[in-house]
């Protein structure tokens, strides 16, 4: 066995900027084939993740010329080529209004994440919520909710009363994976604290009452107090799994402390804090303390220091360029969000575990709200999927399907992670077309 | 298929339930839970009275009852959850929020951390009434002491004996599993601190005697009720003591103590919250300019420019007495060195070198481009881009937090081609004025763009300025008929025509009461709230007197069952 310190090789990379590194791999925990634990024969569990980047991409300048396998990436997709023959990217598909009022930037992102507008209705959760129910529940955190602009707001829902609000700074989201309750899945020795089987022994009083609170309320609170309840549920399997020993994980490493980043929507410090929030998610799957993530990048709000003009003020206000054909300013933008993005992947693709890597037993999901953000238009909506979810889904494919509803990729995807649904999405959103194409 | 019937519910339940209600805990005559046939409980949309649900506590309300509870020198620690805005109020978002994942564990930490801090060896002697007999074992008579006692006060209610037993009980086995007294009680206090009768407010039903079919709040709910809207705050001992002697459920009784806690200075809690929520000040701890064209405005303007409004509305209306139409033309403030210089004035500081107040009284002269709180930064730089003024940001907040009228949204597939060549235009009103030319725009504009425009004089931090890109700035404009040259002059015009901001105040100030947007059964309770605060010349403390005393605030709509429903009662609760 290689004789190295894990944790001198990560410091050493938190701290210098570093984009794309191998995390050790210490291959005598992995079977004959790299992909199951030795320990326990389980596969590495599947990840999933949401990455929301408002404003969509330049018209005409990201779907690839060729239909299906073997594409051609376009001009501003360039940057993504490494991703290649891991990623699928999807055209041609809209947003469903049905005559409803258009909350520009707002009712789209509604579609994308919970497959319907917010019209007085049920709000049902976002399918990040969705899929995590199914794979996230024996994780530390079912989910994890990241902002790279500093803010707290998230894209993510339980139901319409619960929103999971985002981490929007590096340091504390660090605090909160790796602080004092972190339990290191590598270490050697393991002693239950009796501190935390008296905390879920008392906790019980709570949980105890919840039969009888349920009946006593109407449907409404019924299901506020169902949502309460889960949430205490969740603390209470988080204190079960830090009464046990947890399986080792070879890719797991623990980063170094992680100073206060700047927050907000100066695009030199998005890419910073952007990077490092990927690294602290990568780590935090490597450790298996989520299987579900969250990122809004806040693209919006983005802007360079000193200028009055924000992306989404630049997308309604810049002139498109007379030579260029388009507008100059949003395009340096997008330039920095799908370098950011590509960074992103990088930065999973970094943690090896056996043959395969992070990026390749997760499937990040990207979305967007508008197809041309300039007249906010709903039509060709670009979609992207990173990442093979362990082999649950095929990649390396361009697809187009005009006028479809983009929620065929939302249903495809939850299907893919066994989410029990045949239809999804509401109105004319609502469809039952799984994309086969890409279903191993 | 589900019957679509509806039946009154008490003509189908036996005598045993004393209460029932939309939204609302159910107890029995006997005090202890009753009405297991009732799986769904609807109500209808166009009721007499409304639905009362559980309001979940602000962050604010949190802090103010471990405050009244243990004392000031309890850290919370953790952060919490952020609160969520319906129909323009985070006190109606409350009704319908949940507690997510992750803030219960922010909810979780936090009551570890309080309960930790209360049975700390600096605070258990103040804190807890007995010692045990081990510091080292359980003792349920010390932690029964301690925990009714905490729990009265952390439910709002007395605890019942069950809650009683099951709570000494978690703290006897935690105490034993650590072999800590005081680690079991921090415990089982943690868990009361997550418990869901903690972190919302209940409301629980009974009929009502005095018109037979028909409900009200119990003494305790509308204790709750009553102190958080005028101090932000659970009851105190007094109201407690009221709630339990039934003094409540009479107009005399409830008026008593309405006018105690109205005459407390801890109202100023109540006005301060009211306002907060109203003017959005939440959005507050986001915001930020971008430090190079506005090297002035940093993270402590921020603070102090919320608290300079507060602080102002609080000396006018509560302290002064003064009507509300005046805060659109009041001159009198006060500021910090740190405001003062986007302000551009030359406050010399004159507080004792040392003071923890840096806050000085400061009157604009009347001359001055200022007056009135829409000239505040907590207007101007909330209301603006990170790094450009906004007349149509402003004017849409005018519209709908000052005059509580809704703005449409911006329509999909517009072409902003017309209004895209941004360097023709020099100044906003320009700018804003392609909009104006273009149909599909200019509907909303001409409701935002007016009013907005008048404010011009302020950049995006709020700094006056007279040019914008070397052209002077035109800040004229009309709002119903009236011409104004200024912002300060549409703060005049605010004032001399009230009626709009002043029927504004009381549709918000009743929301806010009730956690909900009111119910076409209320606007005659409404309308007579208007008259009645036109008449006493809109005084605020009039005005929250008059709601907390209605029986309006506290009459909940009787519910409605589906047959179906009923006879699906066997059915388990999910």
């Amino acid at each position: 066995m290689a004789k190295f310190d894990r944790r001198t090789v990560l410091r050493g990379v938190m701290s210098g900027g570093a984009v794309t590194v191998g995390l050790p791999l210490l291959n005598c925990f992995l079977d004959n084939n790299g992909t199951a634990l030795a320990a326990t024969g389980e596969s590495l569990p599947v990840c999933f993740g949401h990455y929301y980047q408002a404003l969509g991409l330049n018209p005409g300048m990201w779907i690839p010329s060729k239909i299906g396998a073997g594409y051609e990436n376009n001009i501003q997709l360039k940057v993504l080529d490494p991703f290649k023959e891991r990623m699928n990217v999807f055209s041609g598909m809209r947003y469903f209004l049905d005559g409803r009022p258009h909350e520009t930037h707002t009712s789209t992102v509604q579609i994308c994440t919970t497959g319907a507008v917010f019209d007085g209705g049920p709000i049902g959760p976002s399918l990040d919520s969705k899929i995590a129910d199914v794979i996230g529940k024996r994780s530390r955190f079912r989910s994890l909710e990241v902002t790279f602009h500093g803010s707290r707001g998230s894209r993510s829902r339980r139901s319409g009363s619960s929103v999971n609000p985002s981490e929007g700074s590096p340091a504390a989201l660090y605090k909160r994976i790796f602080g004092p309750e972190f339990i290191d899945p590598n270490a050697a020795d393991f002693t239950p604290d009796p501190f935390v089987l008296a905390q879920r022994s008392v906790l019980s009083a709570v949980t105890e009452q919840r039969q009888n609170l349920m009946r006593q309320v109407d449907a409404t609170d019924r299901a506020r107090l169902d949502e309460y309840f889960t949430s205490v549920r969740e603390i209470e399997q988080q204190l079960e799994l830090e009464s046990q020993k947890p399986d080792p994980l070879p890719a797991c490493s623990v980063p170094g402390a992680m100073e206060e980043a700047t927050p907000g929507s100066v695009v030199e410090d998005i890419v910073v804090n952007g990077r490092l929030m990927a690294r602290l998610l990568a780590h935090a799957m490597a450790c298996g303390q989520t299987r579900v993530f969250n990122v809004d990048t806040g693209s919006g709000s983005w802007r360079h220091a000193g200028s009055a003009v924000a992306w989404h003020t630049a997308t309604h206000e810049e002139s498109i360029d007379k030579t260029l054909g388009y507008q100059k300013e949003v395009f340096a933008f997008l330039t920095v969000a799908n370098q950011l993005f590509a960074d992103f992947l990088h930065i999973l693709d970094s943690v090896r575990e056996g043959p395969g890597t992070l990026l390749d037993r997760s499937l990040v999901l990207w979305q967007t709200d508008h197809g041309d953000a300039r007249i906010h238009s709903n039509e060709d909506i670009p979609v992207m999927t990173a990442g093979r979810a362990g082999g649950l889904i095929k990649t390396g494919m361009h697809l187009r399907a005009p006028g479809d509803p983009c929620c065929r990729v939302g249903l495809t995807v939850m299907q893919a992670f066994g989410v029990p649904l045949s239809t999804w999405g509401d109105r004319s959103n609502q469809t039952s077309k799984t994309i086969t194409e890409i279903v191993a | 298929m589900k019957k679509k019937r509806s039946i009154q519910l008490m003509s189908k339940l036996a005598g045993g339930l004393i209460a029932i209600g939309a939204g609302a805990l159910l107890v029995s005559s006997d005090g202890g839970a009753a009405a297991s046939a009732l799986e769904a409980v609807q109500y209808e949309t166009a009721q007499q009275s409304g639905r009362a649900s559980l309001r979940r506590l602000t962050p604010d309300q949190y802090r103010n009852v471990i405050d009244d509870i243990f004392g000031s020198s309890i850290e919370l620690g953790g952060r919490f959850e952020p609160d969520q805005r319906v129909d323009n109020l985070n006190e109606i978002g409350a009704s319908s929020v949940s507690v997510s994942s992750a803030g219960m564990a922010q909810y979780y930490s936090i009551a570890r951390s309080v309960a930790t801090h209360v049975v700390s060896e600096e605070h258990r002697n103040a804190l807890i009434p007995c010692q045990p007999k081990s510091a080292m074992d359980a003792d349920d008579a010390c932690a029964s002491q301690f925990l009714s006692k905490a729990g009265g006060m952390i439910f709002r209610r007395p605890l019942t004996a069950a809650e009683q037993r099951r709570y000494v009980e978690a703290a006897r086995t935690a105490s034993k599993t650590t072999k800590d007294f005081y680690t079991g009680l921090s415990l089982s206090l943690t868990a009361m601190l997550s418990s869901p009768q903690f972190l919302f407010r209940q409301v629980v039903l009974e009929p009502d005697p005095a018109s037979p079919g028909n409900y009200r709040l119990d003494g305790y709910s509308k204790a709750s009720r009553v102190s958080f809207l005028l101090w932000n705050s659970m009851p105190d001992p007094m109201l407690l003591a009221a709630a339990e002697r039934g003094d409540l459920h009479t107009q005399k009784g409830l008026a008593r103590e309405a006018s105690r806690m109205l005459a407390s200075p801890r109202l100023e809690d109540g006005v301060r919250a009211f306002f907060a929520d109203m003017f959005q000040f939440d959005a507050m701890s986001s915001l930020s300019k971008d430090g190079k064209l506005y090297p002035k405005f940093n993270s402590m303007v921020v603070a102090d420019a919320q608290e300079q409004t507060l602080k102002t509305l609080i000396d006018l209306l509560v302290r002064q007495r003064e009507d509300y139409p005046k805060v659109f033309v009041v001159r009198k403030t006060y500021l910090t060195p740190a405001l003062a210089s986007v302000y551009d004035l030359p406050l010399i500081n004159n507080v004792p070198n040392g003071s923890p107040d840096a806050w000085q009284p400061y009157e604009f002269p009347a001359n001055d481009p200022r007056g009135g709180i829409l000239t505040h930064l907590s207007f101007l730089a909330l209301h603006s881009h990170p790094g450009r003024s906004s007349p149509t940001l402003r004017g849409k907040a005018l519209r709908e937090i000052m005059l509580c009228q809704k703005v449409p949204a911006p329509p999909g597939d517009v072409d902003f081609t017309l209004v895209n060549d941004d360097t023709a235009y020099k100044t906003a009103r320009e700018r804003l004025a392609a909009h104006s030319r273009e149909p599909m725009c200019a509907g909303c504009h001409k409701i935002t763009d007016p009013m907005g425009l008048a404010l011009e004089n302020f950049d995006g931090a709020g700094a006056y300025r007279t040019e914008e890109n070397g052209k002077r700035i035109d800040t004229t404009g009309e709002f119903e008929g009236t011409r104004f040259n200024n912002g300060r002059e549409l703060g005049q015009v605010f004032y001399d025509k009230p009626e709009r901001a002043t029927s504004c105040l009381v549709d918000r100030l009743t929301a806010y009461a009730l956690g909900r947007t009111p119910v076409r059964g209320e606007a005659t309770w409404l309308g007579q709230l208007k008259e009645g605060f036109a008449s006493n010349g809109y005084k605020l403390p009039d005005l929250m007197r008059d709601i907390a005393t209605s029986p309006e605030l506290y009459r909940v709509s009787a519910p409605v069952v589906e047959a179906s429903d009923l006879s699906a009662g066997s059915r388990t609760t999910r």
